[in-house]
């Protein structure tokens, strides 16, 4: 059979031969370095952990099932606890929207000032660029903690800290939409003797507004589980109404709270794809 | 033509409805009132009343700067104590008796004076001098006079020449207070005297205060870990070395590293199980893939739950069945990522190409094969560059799970903040923190880049851009 095949499809044959070798050999040793990497570092978890994942495993389901029972008895009043509660989820939002406004605006100059096509020194696009870096490397969660250290229990800290972070991570985004806008806008202002200014307002802005929106919006929802988190360590909110709650084993008012939590969540999660969608003009 | 004829010709492009010209307008009012309600909501002001810029300069000043203690009491002014940072276990002079002579520990900026007292020099070519019932300090800046500090006969603390004292003295009941600068520090109480002297720098981050390599310093250390005689007999230089540094009792290496590793490996688990459990459930939950709406329907809304259920309460919940480790922080991000990227890869896969699905079924594969070689190849750059971006943002989600208590850095890092005195460890694992961070985005970045060629639009954008195709 072999020889009676011309020449080159003899060559051609053997190359894939040998093309599906290198590459099954390839998929077998990322394959091996990915489990390497699982079984190294459940070795590392399972010295680090309290408990081994054997023994921890079955008890999964014992804290739901603790939470829910506690709700249970406590009976039909439960309802009201999502009333009492309401507040706090309010200022916990309350705290995400200001802070996503301001980290919002901060962003918008940062960008400006960290995108190419509108600066031209480049050591400015640099500077701008590894402060947005820094802002955005940190964890809110660091900033919050040690500002809460100074500036004492309140909802100040978490607010500073999430428009640091919110600055630093949209600003990287805004200034990638910027710079990825058409130039001739740019070029037809200018050439009618457009100032800086009046190129950045109708050539780029009108351009970029959609995605700074999107992102915008994407950011709102990420703000709003950060802050729950912030007041786990004392920026007020519902996440410290979570801790105390937790902490004090009331099961009733811990599941109104997480009740509360999740369905803001997922309620914003929908109204924010919505948004998203219509802005980028994909309703479907 | 007027402008009622350009409005007639052009209505669909001249605005005229009031409510559609000014609603940009009433936005940008709306924002301004919600920034002054939230501004006074959130009692913004505040911060005139907490913030204490002396407090804060001091904490900074303790992040990149070390001070060392010289503390005397006024009922054993022999026995004078120099210490790094006043810590019980690092004292370079114990409490001893002058007439035995200089203990091997003396600084080089302490000597004994003509009388016997003990001399202290400051960077500010000052010296605070200790005698036995006063303390004086000369030479320093602003005033040339030496200043005498004693106690009273009700054993309170007074300054002998009061007329025109510097303003860096504040005289009080029961103490004075020295501190012309951050750098220099003289304290004067009823009970003790206590001087403080600052210097720039990280101290003893190599070695720790006893360690028998510390008078080498790390260079020379290094050079003896290759060659040079035994500076234990027991053990070789270079296992000493390494040793030595991870057990540093003042920065706690070894320690800090494995919290880091720990943090590491439970973003890296945490992504890896979440990519393997989200991108077959992915399959199940498109409907080009899956005819079964039921089991779709089913799908969606775990992944929903998955995704709402935020990581702080799925780290809750792990919380109470693993204990504080590195499980709690795997699964927690394990979870609610199998959510995100199994709704994500399922509208990936949904958005796929039909084409080149058709073009294999042509060749008479079946189904699975169809999938293997008509999706798989389409969603598979999209699926790991979003796995690298989630592997990104969940390092630094495994710090804060690490701080609700899962351990890791996130821990150490809150534990460092709350003794409120260790300022240069919690400047060194935000550092720690910050490189790895770093790393791993530029890391994740040139990947993605690499897999998707030169976009560098964000992940959500290219979701939207494939969905408009």
């Amino acid at each position: 059979m072999q020889s009676s095949l011309p020449e080159n499809l003899i060559k051609i044959e053997n190359n894939l031969k040998s093309l599906t070798r290198t590459r099954s050999i390839y998929s077998f040793l990322s394959i091996a370095a990915l489990i390497a990497v699982i079984y190294s570092g459940l070795i590392v978890a399972e010295t680090g952990n309290a408990t081994s994942i054997w023994v921890g495993l079955p008890k999964f389901f014992d804290y739901p099932v603790d939470l829910f029972v506690g709700s249970w008895e406590y009976g039909y009043r439960w309802n009201l606890l999502l009333l009492e509660y309401l507040p706090d989820l309010i200022s916990t939002i309350n705290m995400a929207l200001f802070s996503t406004a301001m980290g919002t605006l901060l962003a918008f100059f940062l960008s400006i000032f960290s995108s190419r096509n509108l600066i031209k020194s480049k050591t400015t696009v640099l500077i701008f660029r590894r402060i947005m870096d820094i802002c955005r490397s940190f964890p809110e969660l660091v900033i919050a903690l040690v500002l809460l250290y100074l500036l004492g229990k309140s909802a100040l800290p978490a607010v500073i800290a999430i428009i640091i972070h919110t600055a630093g991570a949209l600003g990287k985004l805004f200034s990638e939409a910027i710079e990825n806008v058409d130039k001739n806008p740019i070029e037809g202002l200018e050439s009618c003797g457009a100032s800086w200014f009046t190129r950045i307002r109708f050539g780029v802005v009108t351009q970029a507004l959609p995605l700074f929106l999107t992102y915008t919006i994407l950011r709102f929802e990420i703000n709003i589980r950060a802050s729950t988190i912030l007041g786990f360590v004392g920026a007020g909110g519902i996440g410290e109404q979570l801790y105390t709650n937790i902490q004090w084993k009331y099961e009733a008012d811990t599941i109104a709270i997480m009740f509360l939590l999740v369905s803001t969540i997922i309620a914003l999660d929908y109204l924010s794809s919505y948004w998203r969608k219509s802005l980028i003009g994909l309703k479907s | 033509m007027n402008r009622s004829e350009i409005i007639k010709n052009y209505s669909d492009i001249v605005v005229t409805k009031f409510s559609s010209k000014m609603w940009s307008t009433f936005l940008v009012l709306g924002i301004i009132v919600y920034l002054i309600i939230a501004i006074l909501s959130l009692d913004i002001f505040q911060i005139h009343k907490k913030w204490s810029p002396e407090r804060a300069s001091l904490f900074a000043l303790d992040t990149y700067a070390h001070k060392d203690h010289v503390t005397m009491k006024w009922s054993e002014p022999d026995d004078i104590i120099i210490s790094f940072e006043g810590s019980r276990w690092s004292q370079y002079v114990g409490p001893y008796q002058k007439s035995d002579g200089l203990p091997e520990r003396y600084p080089e900026w302490t000597s004994i004076g003509p009388e016997g007292e003990t001399k202290i020099s400051f960077k500010n070519g000052g010296f605070a001098n200790l005698y036995d019932d006063k303390v004086t300090i000369e030479n320093w800046p602003d005033t040339k006079e030496t200043l005498v500090f004693r106690l009273d006969a009700q054993g309170k603390p007074y300054v002998e020449n009061v007329d025109n004292l510097p303003k860096w003295i504040r005289v009080t009941e029961n103490k004075i207070e020295v501190r012309p600068s951050l750098y220099e520090r003289v304290q004067v109480y009823s009970k003790k005297v206590e001087v403080h002297r600052y210097n720039l720098g990280w101290n003893y981050f190599w070695f720790d205060f006893d360690s028998p390599l510390e008078p080498y310093g790390i260079w020379n250390a290094i050079s003896l870990s290759f060659s040079g005689d035994r500076v234990d007999p027991n053990i070789s230089n270079f296992s000493l070395l390494i040793q030595e540094f991870l057990n540093n009792d003042m920065w706690h290496h070894g320690q800090i590293l494995w919290a880091l590793l720990e943090t590491i490996f439970m973003a890296l688990l945490g992504t890896l199980l979440a990519a393997l459990l989200g991108f077959p459930l992915a399959f199940f939950a498109a409907y080009n893939v899956t005819p079964f709406k039921f089991v779709r329907t089913i799908l969606r809304r775990l992944f929903d739950t998955l995704r709402g259920i935020d990581f702080l309460i799925w780290s809750l919940i792990f919380l109470r069945a693993f204990g504080p480790g590195p499980f709690t922080g795997i699964f927690a991000i394990a979870i609610t990522d199998t959510g995100t990227l199994g709704k994500l890869m399922s509208e990936a896969i949904e958005n796929t190409e039909e084409k080149q699905q058709e073009g294999v079924e042509s060749t008479g594969a079946n189904k699975t094969l169809q999938h293997r070689f008509g999706i798989i190849p389409q969603i598979l750059p999209i699926f790991i560059s979003q796995t690298l971006y989630y592997l990104e943002s969940n390092t630094r989600g495994a710090v804060i799970i690490g701080a609700m208590g899962a351990g890791g850095i996130g821990l150490q890092l809150l534990g460092a903040i709350n003794t409120g005195t260790s300022w240069e460890n919690v400047m060194y694992m935000s550092l720690l923190i910050l490189g790895v961070v770093i790393f791993m985005d530029t890391m994740s970045a040139k990947v993605r880049r690499a897999l998707i060629g030169d976009e560098t639009l964000g992940a959500e954008l290219q979701l939207a851009k494939m969905a408009k195709k």
